[in-house]
């Protein structure tokens, strides 16, 4: 397999069925740094799988996920031992849940949560872990003040801020996000779509993006990967795809998005 | 003293014996790791120390002398139940002072006497995983014990600063064994931590309910987590020893009457009885008060 010297994250060829139902459906996907792509597609269609897949969560029954490490190395994300891929999603890559408290910890401390991450490298010094954690919470303009105070204190909008927090304090290079602005009111999804778009190109982070709003991928993505039962069946330039959608299917999803 | 008629040396059957011995082996190999074992059930209740006895039964040899202390002290009722057991058990000399013993089982203390390279120490051990109430899941802090995963006890380390200022974990404070395995000292004050660092003794530690053995074998680094800008520190009453007027010795505080009187003595019995008999005296003692 030839791999693009520059791309991030590589998949070919991904098959991944639970039963009679397929999930993944020789699924090719590619990932440049810096940029970001949106899978979208309607539910049960294999967003999740494929993000669980690319992530190294999920194995599939065939294919290949490479990624390309800082260093220049590439890896085949199945084949890594467990504790270099989990390693791996402790400093490199994020994930956002569409759920923050599945990734927060509800009985620890805003700042206990944004340091975690750090202290799991390795750092052991309170004052600048707790520095970190200030600063990352003006990052997602959450009230310094409230360092102290426990995640189950905060709103819904918060809790999602807070975990982006939590998953950018040690810089990776590529954020997974599943349904990031999935449960919240509109206004506050505005404002977190803003916040996401705007640290993405600032940290210049890849990010693969699960949803099923198109006005989220049409905001956020550079690229969009549109998925039905399992396959793709379009992809390219988010604007190319949602201005001009080729495959009838994405017809459909286009022209389904209710006009305000 | 005679053994009793009907039992095995030291009550456990030599199976018994051999299967914790075999534990105790993996156990010394792997410093802070914990081994499972077939832990049986032993005639005291759970958490009166059946991890620590049928790891003393599987070592005790007939040569042996034992001690047995129970919150530094010989003259408890834990202590003395189990160290009259092996007495009648294993018809083994048992002794109060610590440097006469080879064995010495504990609850909650380490002697203040630095202990030899041919003493051994049995702990009693409640809840062996150190990371127990952070991760309630026992195959994930498994696998966190086999990455060497420990940010996450670094997380309450961070809690506990942020809320009190300094780390509140007074006894069972979490260490480093060689460097790899994070683990729980039992019940200790984290007074007694130090101690365990670069013991000359062999160190053992046996936890019966949850079937875990542990041990750390004779000089072996035992280092207390903390920050750099937080570094441990161990803590202790600031006031001697009413008895033997020690100043450096772990503390019990007594009340002594119904007007808010308090005794501060030390909880380790013997090294308290040890200093009296040496001619230290205290602010509380009999001499003390005889002389006013």
């Amino acid at each position: 397999m030839t791999v693009d010297p520059d791309i991030l994250l590589s998949a070919r060829g991904l098959n991944l069925s639970f039963g009679a139902i397929p999930a993944l459906v020789n699924v090719d996907a590619d990932l440049w740094p810096g940029e970001m792509l949106a899978i979208v597609g309607e539910s049960g269609s294999g967003k999740t799988t494929l993000l669980n897949v690319l992530s190294g969560k999920l194995r599939p029954q065939s294919g290949v996920v490479t990624y390309r490490d800082p260093a220049g190395a590439l890896h085949d994300v199945h084949a890594m031992p467990q504790p270099a891929l989990r390693a791996l999603h402790r400093s490199d890559w994020g994930f956002v849940h569409q759920n923050p408290r599945e990734n927060l910890r509800m009985a620890v401390s805003a700042g206990g949560n944004v340091g975690e991450r750090l202290m799991a490298q390795g750092k052991r010094h309170y004052g600048h872990i707790r520095e970190a954690a200030i600063d990352w919470l003006q990052q997602v303009e959450i009230d310094p003040a409230r360092v102290d105070d426990l995640p189950r204190t905060f709103s819904g909008g918060m809790l999602q801020r807070l975990q982006i927090a939590r998953t950018l304090v040690t810089h990776p290079r590529l954020v997974f996000m599943d349904e990031p602005t999935g449960g919240l009111d509109v206004s506050v999804q505005a404002r977190l779509l803003d916040l996401i778009r705007s640290l993405v190109r600032r940290l210049g982070i890849a990010a693969v993006l699960v949803t099923h709003d198109l006005a989220v991928a049409r905001l956020l993505a550079d690229r969009i990967i549109v998925m039905q039962r399992g396959e793709v069946v379009e992809a390219g330039l988010t604007d190319q795809v949602l201005d001009d959608p080729a495959h009838p299917y994405t017809q459909l999803l286009v022209s389904s998005v209710l006009q305000a | 003293m005679s053994t009793m008629e009907g039992y095995n040396f030291a009550y456990l059957d030599e199976q018994t014996k051999r299967m914790i011995r075999r534990a105790l082996l993996k156990a010394v190999a792997i410093p802070g790791h914990q081994i499972p074992f077939g832990s049986r059930e032993m005639p005291l209740p759970y958490g009166w120390g059946t991890g620590g006895i049928q790891v003393t039964a599987a070592v005790l040899g007939p040569q042996d002398v034992l001690k047995v202390i129970d919150q530094g002290a010989d003259d408890t009722t834990n202590a003395v139940s189990i160290r009259r057991f092996f007495a009648r058990t294993a018809g083994v000399a048992t002794t109060t002072d610590t440097a006469a013993a080879t064995l010495i089982q504990t609850r909650h203390r380490i002697p203040e006497m630095k202990l030899r390279d041919d003493q051994i120490i049995v702990y009693q051990v409640p809840q062996p995983e150190p990371l127990s109430r952070l991760e309630p899941s026992r195959a994930e802090t498994r696998r966190m014990h086999a990455l060497a995963e420990y940010g996450l006890m670094h997380v309450k380390l961070y809690e506990d600063i942020t809320r009190f200022g300094h780390v509140a974990i007074s006894y069972d404070y979490p260490v480093m064994v060689n460097g790899r395995h994070l683990m729980a000292p039992s019940p200790i004050p984290a007074f007694d931590n130090p101690k365990m660092h670069m013991m000359p003794a062999l160190q053992l530690f046996g936890a019966g309910r949850e079937k875990r053995i542990y041990a750390i074998p004779p000089y072996t680094s035992v280092v207390s987590l903390d920050f750099d800008d937080h570094p441990f520190r161990t803590t202790r009453a600031p006031q001697c020893c009413g008895l033997c007027g020690a100043d450096n010795s772990y503390l019990d505080e007594i009340v002594i009457d119904d007007r808010g009187g308090r005794l501060y003595v030390c909880s380790d019995t013997d090294f308290c009885e040890t200093r009296r008999a040496a001619g230290h005296t205290g602010s509380e003692s009999p001499e003390a008060l005889a002389a006013e």
